[in-house]
C-alpha cells in the first residue's frame, strides 16, 4: 500500500458529488492518472471522490448536430463508439493512442481533459475539433472553449468547486478530414511530440500540436498559410516554429506535415 | 471499509482501508498472489486483471473500488485443471523465464483474444506493448500468442 490515508466518498449522482467537492479534495475518475500520483505520494488529497458510480456522466450522444460526451466515458467506449468512428473520426484516431488497452478500460474522457496533461491526445483532439467544455458547481453551470480551459500542464480553469460533467463537440464542415500523427519511443508510452489537424474544402483549417508547449493550443499561423495555399510541409513548418529544442521542433514539423496530408488525403 | 469482491468465481470479503490498492486486496486479502506487483503506476502490467471481463491494471484501482465486482485473475485461467491455450502456448514456446510478468501477460492477452480473435501480426505487438518482459526479449511471447490465437480460432494448427 502506498497512498498516503485520505477519505473516500463515493456519491450515486451530480448533485450528490458537487457539497463533497472542496479544496482538499480530489475527483477519482478513470484513476490511471491519480492513482499514480496517490501511489508516489506527489497527491494527498484528504478526499477522495469517487465519480465511477455516477451512472449519468457516461453517455455519448448526437444532438442538434453536436456529439456530447458525459465526463465518465471510458476511453474504451469511445474507442468502440461507430457514431464517433463514422463523424468524428480524429477522436477515434486520438484515443487508439492513449495509453495502453488495459488503460483505456478504466481512463476516461472527461479525465483526460482534467488531468490537462501536455502529452496527452484527447484534449490535443478536441482542441482542433473546437470542442466546449461543461463546468458544474453548486452556483451552476459554465461552459468553457479549449483556450480558456486550459491554462497550463496539469492545469485548468476548473475551481476546486466544480465538477466537468460533459464535453461538447461541434458539427464538423461539410468534406472535412481529420489526421493524427505522433512519435512515441514505445507504442502507448507518453508521446515526445504529435500533430492533429482538421481540413475542410470551404477553408476551415484547424491544426494543433501535442507536446510541443504548456497547453494544447491552434496553431493559427500554420492555419491561415494553408488556407491561403500554402504546401502541407510549408504550414507545417510555420507550426512547428516556435517549438523549443531542434529535435522536438523537427518531429513536430513532420507530424504536422503527415497530419495535415491525412486530413487533405 | 467492508467489501465483498468476487474472485473466479468465489467471493472474497476483507475489511480495508480506502487506500488500499485492489492489487493489494487481492494478493494479502484474497491471498491469492498469482497476480504480481511491479512499478504500481500503471507502466509494468504485471497486476493486470480482468474486471468484469476487460483487462485492467489492479494497482490503479482501489479494492472498495471492486466491491459488489467480479474479478478473474491467472488462477481462474485454466479450468479442471486443464491449461488455457494461451497457458500451454507460453510454457510450449518458451515465452517465460523467471515468469514474473506472465500473469499479467496472460490476463492482458486473453481479454485482448477475445475481443479480437483475428488480430493481425502488428495489432497483437502493439497489444503486447502494454506489457513488460525484462527476460524474455519478447520473441517467445509473440510466437506463444500467434499460436494460442491460432487454437483459439479453431485454425488447423501444426503438430510440434
Amino acid at each position: 500500500m502506498k497512498p498516503a490515508p485520505f477519505d473516500y466518498r463515493a456519491p450515486a449522482s451530480i448533485d450528490e458529488a458537487l457539497p463533497l467537492l472542496v479544496l482538499d479534495s480530489a475527483v477519482l475518475a478513470g484513476g490511471q492518472s491519480l492513482v499514480p500520483l496517490l501511489n508516489l505520494r506527489l497527491a494527498r488529497p484528504e478526499l477522495v471522490v469517487d465519480i465511477n458510480g455516477i451512472a449519468e456522466l457516461d453517455y455519448i450522444r448526437a444532438e442538434d448536430g453536436a456529439l456530447r460526451i458525459g465526463a465518465m466515458t471510458r476511453q474504451a467506449t469511445l474507442e468502440r463508439s461507430e457514431l464517433v468512428r463514422e463523424r468524428w473520426p480524429l477522436l477515434h484516431k486520438a484515443v487508439e493512442l492513449v495509453g495502453h488497452p488495459q488503460i483505456r478500460t478504466r481512463g476516461t474522457v472527461g479525465g483526460s481533459v482534467a488531468h490537462a496533461d501536455p502529452a496527452a491526445e484527447l484534449p490535443v483532439a478536441l482542441t482542433v475539433l473546437g470542442a466546449r467544455y461543461r463546468l458544474r458547481s453548486p452556483r451552476g453551470d459554465r461552459v468553457l472553449d479549449g483556450a480558456d480551459l486550459f491554462r497550463g500542464p496539469l492545469y485548468t480553469a476548473r475551481e476546486p468547486n466544480e465538477l466537468l460533467v460533459e464535453i461538447e463537440v461541434p458539427e464538423q464542415p461539410d468534406g472535412a478530414g481529420s489526421g493524427f500523427a505522433e512519435h512515441a519511443r514505445t507504442h502507448g508510452d507518453f508521446a515526445t511530440a504529435g500533430a492533429a489537424a482538421v481540413v475542410a474544402p470551404e477553408g476551415h483549417t484547424a491544426i494543433a500540436l501535442l507536446g510541443a508547449g504548456p497547453v494544447p493550443a491552434r496553431a493559427e499561423a500554420a492555419e491561415r498559410a494553408l488556407v491561403d495555399g500554402a504546401e502541407p510541409r510549408e504550414a507545417a513548418a510555420l507550426a512547428a516554429r516556435d517549438v523549443e529544442d531542434e529535435h522536438r521542433r523537427a518531429l513536430c514539423a513532420e507530424l504536422a506535415r503527415r497530419a495535415i496530408e491525412e486530413a487533405m488525403a | 471499509m467492508r467489501i465483498s469482491v468476487e474472485i473466479n468465481g468465489r467471493a472474497h470479503e476483507g475489511d480495508v482501508e480506502p487506500r488500499t490498492l485492489l492489487s493489494d486486496f487481492i494478493r494479502h486479502g484474497a491471498g491469492l498472489t498469482g497476480t504480481k506487483v511491479g512499478c504500481e503506476q500503471g507502466v509494468c502490467g504485471a497486476c493486470t486483471v480482468q474486471l468484469d471481463g476487460e483487462p485492467v491494471r489492479s494497482c490503479l484501482m482501489l479494492a472498495v473500488q471492486a466491491n459488489g465486482r467480479a474479478l478473474r485473475t491467472v488462477e481462474g485461467l485454466a479450468a479442471d485443471g486443464e491449461l488455457h491455450p494461451l497457458q500451454r502456448a507460453f510454457h510450449e514456446a518458451h515465452a517465460l523465464q523467471c515468469g514474473f510478468c506472465t500473469p499479467g501477460f496472460l490476463m492482458s492477452m486473453e481479454g485482448f483474444l477475445r475481443e479480437h480473435p483475428d488480430a493481425g501480426d502488428e495489432q497483437l505487438r502493439e497489444a503486447l506493448a502494454g506489457n513488460l518482459c525484462r527476460c524474455t526479449g519478447y520473441l517467445g511471447i509473440i510466437e506463444a500468442v500467434e499460436h494460442a490465437a491460432r487454437e483459439m480460432r479453431g485454425d488447423q494448427v501444426e503438430a510440434d
